[in-house]
């Protein structure tokens, strides 16, 4: 009983969940409720991992309506990898929640960012598990009307625009993609998304189909911060609370780029997005100077949070430029970058959290001397950092690794240079922190700060430990995302 | 039994050595080569550990015939040489030292390339931090010029490994031969620690810039490493013979000028390798298992060496045979084991070097190397001279200089009682170290016709030493430095390098006024596009945005109507 209705619990306990957590008013309550949550998603995603790489796909019909009708969710090893990612993270980063929630949000908000929290975690495993392309635009709305609470209950008041201005772009990008659904359901007459690609087919030539397939194409680009729809990100990121920084840099736009893919490869057709419409090109454009621009302003922040949000459109850029070759090793890197992504930024942003906790801020300007006062903290700091630059034993290195090989397969050797040097780029910002924490030394109070408590550095340490252990045992990841790859594009899988 | 890397308990030990202190340091190091060797001694030549790294298969351990007696011979050097630093406080030394052994044991157990490269790149920096480990201006340049050359070794594997992975799709490190590209790059990593001629500098200018306790480390491993890399790489490689004569040959002439005895035994060194390389060079099954034994047996006795060495120097604080003289009545214990290494690596019969090197020279015979054997004959006369006569004569004979001195510490002479009853131990019963060799080729090296070459040789030698000396034709002991093929690494080549400097300063000085100004608008430029208030970064109104969004529904559907 249990195990068949495993995909709809996936969504539904923690969507059941957030009015409880409201209720139970007092933070610290609505913080076990939310770990338990968490913890369950996390089970429940792991099961079905391992389900779908013993048996192939599930298909699960939302109650009891066979699709196309009904609304059908479609768990295969694509997905099933998203949903590990997100509650994955979801689970670490709430285990720092409580002390960081405590100390940067007021006693009776602390139930409403917990209730916002598993909502946003409900709308993003929702977008990811569902098999229905109207069903991804109503989860799609939930996470993001949530991340909207999320981040404006950061202490800056600056917090509040910020939230705002993505209110606005993010409405637009949830309406380009219910446009271009539309234009497709008044082409086919489906929703779902299997029944769509099948539909899709014949009418490539069909003005109505391309014009959606540019409105999902925009609308898309926007919510995942594709270079120039980024500029929202990284006011968002900067001013919301720290832990709401690590929860969506690590999993929002991840689970934006998962609906790329499908919408691209699964619903299009490899052969439709890449041929008939002019995607590869517009998105290895866009992907390089993602990176380039992304990296070169990253280095010039005075905010620690907005260099990293800045080096989160870089190497969103990464997964842009993997997806744009459109071959089974870029998909690959492309998917191995999202989770490594994801391990990598979650872990840094939960390390801010802790020199946030400590030193009331996160310029660069805070930094200084925390070589000496927070070493383990600063050390988190350094192993990402290594990681986003892609030394090897890193997990950085392996997806750049597989994206130059991409590169080269296809003979674009001047893109592996591209991207080679965008990593010498990071290195800059990387050292700038570096430089900060270890070459300087704090002045006044901030030389008596002390290590970070133990709530915060462990989960920081998990992540940051994960990077290394996947940057060594790369056989799970790489396995799972090559099978993924292939199977988005038809092969085998 | 679990497979666990060899690596580990040196790993492990260098760990806790950074930690702990005192008694329980000494133990946690003596029991790293000791369970270390225990454990080997139930490991199976065919033991193959393989790892997926990515794309690359990696065997991280691999036991083969080869194998085995190099790690067996660095695990009792490892031993010997802890066991001779135990009375030092330097935890540097201690932990680079532990890591030093460890690595050269994991080299020899690598089964493709970049696990190689790994401990190629462990074994150079660990030693480096043993050269630096004096904490002298002369050993800290030392220990950078040392560095260099073997960062240029590993940059050389590294480039020579992916080459061949691109050309075979395989890392495997097995025999590599000399042909192409990348095996010529190979060959020329392997041959910096080799000591090839020309590229041994960092041997006769490293080596003796170290502790007394670190040399005795350097002397142990690096160099044999390469040497059963060469073995496994490029066996019967015919160029290696005549690298290998000149080797042996050339080190003797400045071994004998030189005034540092610890540089002594570094040239020394180098002419003992050659032997190993002619071996190598060689390939026959007799020779590969003369190469082998003389580079086990090289670990033992210039070991030995090397610890009396250190054992005056840590006693006197010098090293000078100019310096030197009359400390046998001081130091008789130590005395007497120098005795035992000099008459080793002279190689009289009964003792170890006697059994090794004769299978090379044999070896040389049986493939028709008439010339390279007389000329492997007048290096062998030379060693008598170098390091059997000149290195006990001079510090512990000659004048007596009158220095205050006592006898070394307990530790010291332990482990050089352990050396040279090995020595001592393996000539007298060859099959202990002959059955341990790699390949199949029964030898007898207590025949007339070797005993009697050996001794007829080494006795003509020493009467010759005696007759120089009697005469006064002998070179005089004179306090000086001797640069030899290194003048043109650093005086030469510094020297071309400060002309280039000066001229580009000058050109420089022209162009900088102008490019300073140049630069200075670029980043002005940079600010203003990506600078913290810049076009790029700064946060744009809601309404710039939502054009942007415009512009890239445009883009995609004027691109998609064309």
């Amino acid at each position: 009983m249990i195990a068949s209705n495993l995909p709809a619990l996936q969504v539904v306990i923690p969507l059941l969940s957030a009015p409880l957590a409201l209720m139970l008013r007092r933070g610290t309550h609505s913080w076990v409720l939310a770990q338990l949550v968490c913890i369950a998603a996390l089970a429940i995603s792991i099961n079905l991992l391992q389900t779908v790489l013993a048996t192939g796909p599930i298909s699960y019909e939302m109650g009891g309506w066979a699709p196309p009708w009904g609304i059908e969710y479609y768990v295969d090893a694509v997905n099933a990898f998203v949903l590990l990612i997100v509650s994955g993270i979801g689970t670490i980063v709430m285990l720092a929640a409580r002390t960081s929630v405590a100390k940067e949000i007021a006693g009776d908000k602390q139930s409403l960012f917990y209730t916002a929290y598993l909502l946003c975690l409900t709308g993003l495993l929702g977008i990811t598990i569902t098999g229905d392309a109207f069903n991804i635009f109503v989860f799609l709305e939930i996470s993001s009307l949530s991340t909207y609470i999320l981040i404006s209950l950061g202490r800056d008041r600056r917090a509040l625009t910020a939230a705002f201005q993505y209110l606005i772009m993010g409405t637009i990008g949830a309406t380009f993609i219910l446009i271009g659904v539309g234009m497709l359901y008044m082409s086919t007459g489906t929703l779902n998304i299997l029944d769509l690609a099948e539909r899709l087919q014949p009418l490539s030539d069909s003005r109505t189909v391309q014009a959606g397939f540019a409105f999902v194409a925009v609308g898309v680009s926007l919510k995942l911060a594709l270079f120039p729809l980024h500029l929202w990100l990284p006011n968002a990121y900067a001013y919301a609370p720290s832990i709401a920084s690590a929860f969506l840099a690590a999993t929002a736009t991840k689970v934006a780029v998962y609906v790329m893919l499908r919408f691209f490869f699964t619903v299009f057709g490899v052969d439709f997005s890449f041929e008939v419409m002019p995607l590869g090109i517009i998105l290895a454009i866009l992907a390089i100077l993602a990176i380039f621009v992304g990296s070169a302003v990253a280095i010039f922040q005075d905010n620690v949070k907005r260099l990293l949000a800045y080096s989160s459109v870089a190497q969103i850029g990464y997964m842009i430029l993997g997806i744009s070759f459109a071959t089974v090793t870029g998909l690959t890197a492309a998917i191995l970058h999202l989770f490594n992504h994801a391990l990598m930024k979650g872990g840094l942003f939960l390390a801010l959290a802790a020199v946030f906790y400590r030193t009331g801020g996160v310029s660069v300007a805070h930094f200084r001397g925390l070589g000496k006062t927070m070493p383990w903290t600063m050390f988190a700091v350094v192993i990402g950092g290594l990681s986003l630059i892609g030394v090897p034993l890193t997990v950085g290195f392996v997806s750049k690794w597989y994206l130059v090989l991409g590169a080269l397969e296809l003979g674009y050797w001047w893109i592996a240079l591209l991207v080679l040097a965008g990593s010498l780029l990071a290195v800059i910002y990387v050292w700038k922190l570096v430089e900060a924490a270890y070459f300087q030394t704090a002045e006044g109070d901030a030389a008596s700060v002390r290590e970070a408590p133990l709530s915060l550095l462990v989960p920081a340490w998990i992540l940051i430990g994960a990077n290394i252990y996947f940057g060594i045992d790369t056989s799970l990841t790489t396995g799972v995302a090559r099978t993924a790859a292939a199977s988005l594009l038809g092969i085998g899988g | 039994m679990p497979e666990y890397h060899p690596f580990l308990p040196f790993l492990v030990a260098a760990l806790l050595a950074a930690v702990t202190r005192g008694t329980l340091r000494s133990i946690i190091m003596l029991l790293a080569p000791v369970v270390g060797g225990l454990m080997l001694l139930g490991v199976e030549t065919g033991t193959l550990v393989q790892y997926q790294l990515m794309e690359l298969t990696l065997s991280p351990y691999r036991v083969d015939a080869l194998s085995l007696p190099f790690a067996y011979i660095f695990h009792i050097g490892a031993f010997i040489c802890v066991l001779y630093s135990l009375h030092l406080k330097d935890t540097l030394q201690h932990v680079a030292g532990m890591l030093y052994a460890g690595s050269a044991i994991g080299a020899v157990f690598a089964g493709d390339l970049f696990t190689l490269f790994i401990f190629w790149e462990i074994l150079g920096l660990s030693s480096a931090f043993l050269v630096w480990s004096s904490r002298d201006d002369q050993s800290v340049s030392a220990g950078v010029r040392y560095l260099i050359f073997q960062v240029l070794s590993g940059v050389l594997l590294m480039a020579g490994a992916l080459w061949i992975w691109v050309d075979t799709g395989s890392l495997a490190f097995d025999v590599i031969g000399l042909e192409g590209g990348a095996a010529w790059l190979i060959f020329f990593a392997f041959g910096i620690k080799c000591g090839f001629p020309f590229l041994h500098n960092w041997i006769t200018d490293g080596y003796p810039a170290s502790t007394p306790t670190g040399t005795v480390f350097l002397c142990c491993f690096t160099t044999k490493v390469a040497i059963y890399a060469m073995a496994r790489g490029f066996p019967g490689t015919e160029l290696l013979v005549y690298i290998g004569a000149f080797m042996a040959c050339y080190p003797i002439f400045f071994a004998v000028i030189e005034n540092d005895l610890r540089r002594v035994l570094a040239y020394s060194m180098i002419n003992q390798l050659g032997f190993m390389v002619v071996g190598v060079g060689l390939g026959t099954a007799l020779a590969l298992n003369g190469a082998v034994a003389h580079a086990f047996n090289d670990v033992l006795f210039k070991g030995l060496l090397f610890m009396s060495m250190g054992a005056v120097m840590y006693v006197t604080g010098r090293t000078k045979a100019s310096d030197l003289g009359g400390l046998y009545k001081k130091m008789p214990i130590t005395t007497a084991l120098c005795i035992v290494g000099a008459v080793t690596i002279s190689a009289f019969p009964l003792v170890s070097a006697f059994i090794s090197k004769s299978m090379i020279m044999s070896a040389l015979i049986e493939e028709g190397h008439g010339i390279i054997w007389m000329f492997m004959l007048f290096a062998s006369a030379g060693v008598l001279e170098h390091a059997g006569i000149k290195i006990p004569y001079f510090a512990f004979f000659a004048h007596d200089q009158g220095i205050e001195a006592q006898e070394a510490p307990r530790n010291m002479l332990g482990a050089m009682s352990i050396a040279a009853v090995l020595c001592v131990a393996i000539g007298v019963f060859p099959a202990m170290l002959y059955n341990i060799l790699p390949y199949d080729a029964p030898y007898s090296p207590y025949d007339m016709t070797h005993v009697l070459t050996q001794m007829q040789l080494l006795a003509f030698a020493t009467l010759g030493v005696v007759f120089l000396h009697r005469s006064g034709r002998y070179p005089a002991e004179v306090p000086s430095v001797n640069l030899d093929f290194e003048w043109v690494y650093r005086r030469l080549l510094p020297g071309i390098y400060r002309i280039v400097v000066r001229t580009l300063q000058i050109i420089g000085d022209f162009i900088g006024s102008y490019l300073q100004s140049w630069s200075g608008n670029l980043m002005a430029a940079l600010n203003r596009t990506h600078g913290p208030q810049g076009t790029l970064a700064r946060t744009w109104p809601t309404g710039s945005m939502v054009l942007w969004v415009a512009v890239l529904l445009a883009v995609f559907l004027v691109l998609d109507f064309l």
